[in-house]
């Protein structure tokens, strides 16, 4: 699913020539029908149909990736159900190597006879690109791995949770909201889950079980008097968990200012404290533009990290492939060649992966068939590394691929897109509050808000949910209109230090875009809290009469 | 695919329809050819084709709906969709906003938005305009990234209430970005087009390439207030910002058309008197099927007169909430310009900004309609009348709503292609003052 389906189905923008709550990505299901699976024997059998079609029409390489997709999601406003969407989409893609090109075709008819011709278009379509191609494809080598399969280690599927639980535990929330004082709250939970098979001339058969929730909500509250208003956004993750995110223990608690999460959420609590923050804000100061040192809660700091560290690591941008749409990368190859160039302070240790347990990025396997690891990206502020998939290992001498590759869809064909890239936590014992008293004056950011950077990833501006006012070490109150605005070399290199390991916390995205056509992917970002120093805060604030 | 003709789809249609045993139900079938090729490094990169048509039914029992969807025709097929939807009708919780299907509604004549000329593209035409963009650029050291996507399809709806509405449309966007290979440089040129045989890639390739080259070694200025003439794409990017005029949010007070003490903007002045836009679906230059998503039936009608606010968006629920018609969302927009052309403009600049285009434009505070971005791919610096030099990126802040506020000239008017999608608009060229550049980017 793409930004724009989420944002017609939440009902938040207009809709094109499509008839609201129904959806434009995939079947409408009952929901009992996500519970039922595809026996791998099968899967197996549909493979190899496709498999055997492209050898035998020449392709030199190929791999076949059944994919079977399914959404839920439950939207709500105050006291109203507004959307219960269920959808499946189920295909394969066939993508090879013929005359040192690559080709790519899909279906959704998967009989043996559509197989086998999606398979040979595939080859034809290669062929035809061949023409066109400066270089033959070169892939790195990658061993098969036979049969196996890889599950994400979830406490509770939830789809398996009937939605009168989810559309009541919604409803609390706004409840909540509505009681705490807010005027309006949008909920909503989404929950994702990807039966993806994969296999190829290498001799993999891959089965996997993948599983994201992302419960969130939007919180308005407007002072009649001044005719203003302020939000306050849900401080939920997006998650690669089931629906225990949202079974939160004590432990899972973090008190300060507001109370944070690690790891499961409690939504009524927050959509209660965002009620009674959205007020606060209102009546907040509004700051003074200026220099400030910043902490950032990694409830923020996620997106900074995805924006100024995430995408100028992608080999893609570096090298050029994305410079009609995304961008490029200010990271050139010369940088990463110097092994001087300093990304960042000492204390900046920045890593790639796509094994951490509930993140989004986590699976056993890419999407061509890579066991997925982790690596340095930024190794004590140097930068190291890039993201590399196989048909691009070989540009930065690489042996083995990274497993990079991910397509959104079966009908979608896989390109390098961006593992969790995560901020090291401190190894010494550092807390939050040892990080704050060490500050004259700066500004505390927790939340995600308005994001926005250049297209080689220089020049940034990021807001935020909460920004609370920090005077000789103490927390002072309140603020508003705050955004804040960097180079990303500079605010790498104004790294003061991080908080330790108990503090860190992954953030993330449903919908990271890239390509075109644009396909959309789902990453997180871990770090602890992490101080930066002397940043440029503007103040936001405007009249328009 | 074939496009289904009114009067096939109208069939499909019916026979659905009387399958139903719900209250009532609402059907849509849409079906889309969509091709592609991409380039980047002065050599194509992928190219594809693929096919989608999807039947939609939402039945309804008293205010609960549910819908499902199918991509299978037979007779079989159309009787378990119906079945789903309406099993999942009885299973939803009521909704109280749930609103009954449109009966007939007065759709005017068709709009211009097919070309046969678009229906008819094939591959050797997608390749032959990416051979019209890397070859011209390789010969001038330049390095061409590209993408032409082109579609042709149709779209239905029909009630169980009697209505039944048609479009059948064509598009096709490219977009290409020229680099210098000292990497100093990068001009961006594109064009969005229903009817592909106005499409000159070699053409747009050209402007691109020499923006490329005339935007080397650019020289940083101090970020500040600054005159600016923004093409097309660029202002396409900040008025589209402000074409989501939904009365329901500016009833609730969350909206930039929120009044203090309660109320809309409706019929106030928010603008420069000399800001007409208006949206009008069969313009020849930015057409838009006549009919939205919800089966309502599009008019041409004024969005901002004279800079006050003239219309807001009112869906069907909240216009019975306030006793309105509803109104739809508006397919297009257009902004009325006037005689001036790009040179004309610059020729009357003492100091100011030319800038392409915008990037990564981000809401800052949705209060005052503040935004963030960038410029990209071609800001020049302009004195006495001329273009003097290139300049690096700025950052801004700004305001549509403030932006035209500080309106300077309106030129001559063109359809724009903005850089992060959303409604097609057609606007002129605009010298504004005092445009709030916040900080400088390094970017190329």
């Amino acid at each position: 699913m793409k930004r724009r389906d989420f944002i017609h189905l939440a009902g938040m923008g207009a809709s094109a020539a499509v008839l609201a709550g129904i959806p434009s990505f995939g079947k409408a299901i009952p929901p009992e029908r996500a519970l039922e699976t595809i026996d791998v024997a099968q899967k197996k059998q549909m493979a190899d149909v496709a498999l055997n079609a492209a050898r035998s029409k020449g392709a030199t390489y190929t791999d076949v990736r059944i994919g079977r997709y399914l959404n839920q999601f439950v939207i709500t406003r105050e006291d109203k159900v507004e959307n219960i969407v269920n959808t499946e989409s189920y295909g394969m893609g066939v993508r090879v190597i013929a005359n040192g090109g690559w080709g790519f075709a899909a279906t959704d008819k998967l009989d043996k006879d559509s197989i086998a011709k999606t398979a040979e278009l595939a080859v034809a379509i290669a062929k035809e690109n061949s023409r066109l191609l400066s270089e033959p494809v070169q892939l790195v080598p990658q061993k098969g791995y036979g049969e196996v399969s890889w599950k994400a280690p979830i406490e509770k599927n939830s789809f398996e949770v009937p939605v009168k639980e989810k559309v009541d535990l919604l409803l609390s929330v706004n409840d909540a909201a509505i009681k705490g004082g807010a005027n309006y709250i949008n909920s909503f939970l989404f929950t994702v889950n990807e039966q993806k098979y994969f296999a190829s001339t290498d001799g993999s058969y891959i089965d996997q079980d993948i599983h994201r929730i992302w419960p969130t909500f939007f919180i308005t509250k407007i002072d009649a008097a001044t005719g203003k208003f302020e939000t306050r956004n849900a401080l939920s993750a997006p998650m690669g968990m089931g629906y225990e995110y949202l079974n939160a223990r004590p432990q899972d608690k973090i008190k300060g200012p507001t109370t944070l999460y690690k790891g499961r959420y409690d939504m009524i609590e927050d959509a209660r404290a965002g009620a009674q923050q959205a007020g606060e804000k209102l009546k907040a100061k509004s700051v003074e533009a200026g220099k400030y040192d910043l902490i950032l809660d990694p409830s923020h700091l996620w997106l900074t990290i995805h924006e100024s560290v995430g995408h100028p690591t992608e080999l893609d941008r570096v090298l050029g492939y994305e410079a009609n749409f995304a961008g490029t990368s200010f990271l050139t190859l010369d940088k990463w060649e110097s092994k001087k160039f300093n990304f960042g302070n000492k204390n900046v240790n920045l890593f790639a992966d796509k094994q951490q347990i509930g993140s989004l990025g986590a699976v056993g396997y890419d999407d061509e068939g890579v066991q997925c690891g982790r690596w340095d990206l930024v190794k004590d502020g140097i930068l190291v590394n890039y993201q590399a998939i196989r048909d691009q290992a070989h540009i930065i001498g690489l042996t083995a691929s990274q497993g990079c590759c991910y397509a959104d869809s079966w009908s979608s064909v896989q390109f390098q897109r961006m593992p969790n890239v995560s901020l090291q936590a401190s190894k010494e014992k550092r807390s939050v509050d040892d990080l704050i008293k060490n500050v004259e004056k700066g500004i505390y950011i927790i939340g995600d808000g308005s994001f926005s950077i250049d297209q080689q990833r220089y020049n940034f501006q990021f807001g935020g949910q909460l920004y609370y006012e920090i005077k000789n070490g103490k927390i002072a109150g309140m603020l508003k209109d705050v955004a804040y605005q960097a180079n990303t070399h500079e605010f790498w290199n104004s790294c003061a230090g991080t908080a330790d390991e108990s503090d860190y916390r992954l953030g993330g995205s449903f919908f990271d875009g890239k390509g075109q056509p644009s396909q959309s992917s789902a990453v997180s970002h871990g770090s602890a809290t992490t101080h930066f120093k002397g940043v440029n805060v503007i103040n936001t604030s405007r009249n328009i009469g | 695919m074939a496009i289904l003709s009114k009067e096939e789809a109208k069939k499909i249609l019916e026979k659905v329809i009387s399958l139903s045993k719900a209250d009532g139900c609402s059907v849509t079938l849409n079906g889309n050819d969509r091709g592609n090729i991409r380039y980047a490094r002065n050599s194509v990169s992928t190219a594809g084709e693929n096919s989608n048509i999807v039947l939609g039914v939402q039945s309804y029992y008293g205010k609960k709906s549910g819908s499902a969807t199918i991509n299978e025709f037979d007779d079989a097929s159309l009787e378990k969709v119906v079945r789903r939807s309406e099993e999942l009708a009885k299973l939803a919780p009521e909704n109280p906003e749930f609103m009954d299907p449109l009966p007939q509604q007065n759709y005017g004549p068709d709009s211009k938005t097919f070309s046969e000329a678009t229906a008819n593209i094939t591959p050797d035409f997608r390749a032959q305009a990416a051979a019209d963009s890397i070859n011209p650029a390789a010969a001038k050291d330049v390095t061409a990234a590209g993408y032409l996507e082109d579609s042709r399809g149709f779209s239905c709806m029909m009630t169980s209430k009697g209505l039944y509405a048609y479009n059948k449309a064509t598009s096709v966007d490219f977009t290409v970005t020229m680099r210098s290979n000292d990497g100093t440089g990068s001009g961006w040129a594109a064009a969005d087009l229903n009817d592909v045989s106005k499409l000159n890639a070699a053409d747009i390739s050209k402007i691109a390439i020499d923006k490329a080259l005339m935007s080397r070694n650019a020289k940083a200025i101090e970020p500040g207030k600054y005159t600016v003439i923004l093409e097309p794409s660029a202002g396409a990017d900040l008025i589209r910002l402000m074409l989501n005029m939904n009365a329901r949010q500016a009833d609730e007070g969350r909206s930039f058309l929120s009044k203090k003490g309660g109320g809309t903007k409706l019929g106030e002045k928010l603008v420069d008197e000399r800001v007409n836009i208006y949206t009008d679906p069969w313009s020849e230059d930015v057409p838009a099927s006549p009919w939205s998503g919800d089966g309502l039936a599009r008019k041409k009608m004024d969005l901002i007169r004279n800079g006050a606010v003239a219309n807001l968006i009112y869906d069907r629920y909240w216009a019975t909430q306030k006793n309105v018609e509803a109104v739809p969302f508006p397919g297009n927009a257009i902004m009325d310009g006037g005689s001036a052309s790009l040179e004309d403009m610059i020729k009357d600049t003492k100091k100011g900004i030319l800038v392409t285009r915008f990037w990564y434009i981000r809401p800052v505070d949705p209060q005052t309609l503040l935004y963030t971005g960038l410029t990209r791919d071609g800001t020049f610096y302009i004195e006495n009348g001329k273009i003097k030099h290139p300049i690096k990126n700025f950052r801004f802040n700004e305001s549509p709503i403030i932006m035209l506020n500080n309106l300077e000239t309106l030129g001559q008017q063109k359809r724009a292609v903005t850089s992060e999608g959303g409604t097609n608009v057609y606007i002129p060229y605009m010298k504004i003052r005092d445009f709030t550049f916040s900080s400088l980017s390094d970017a190329v």
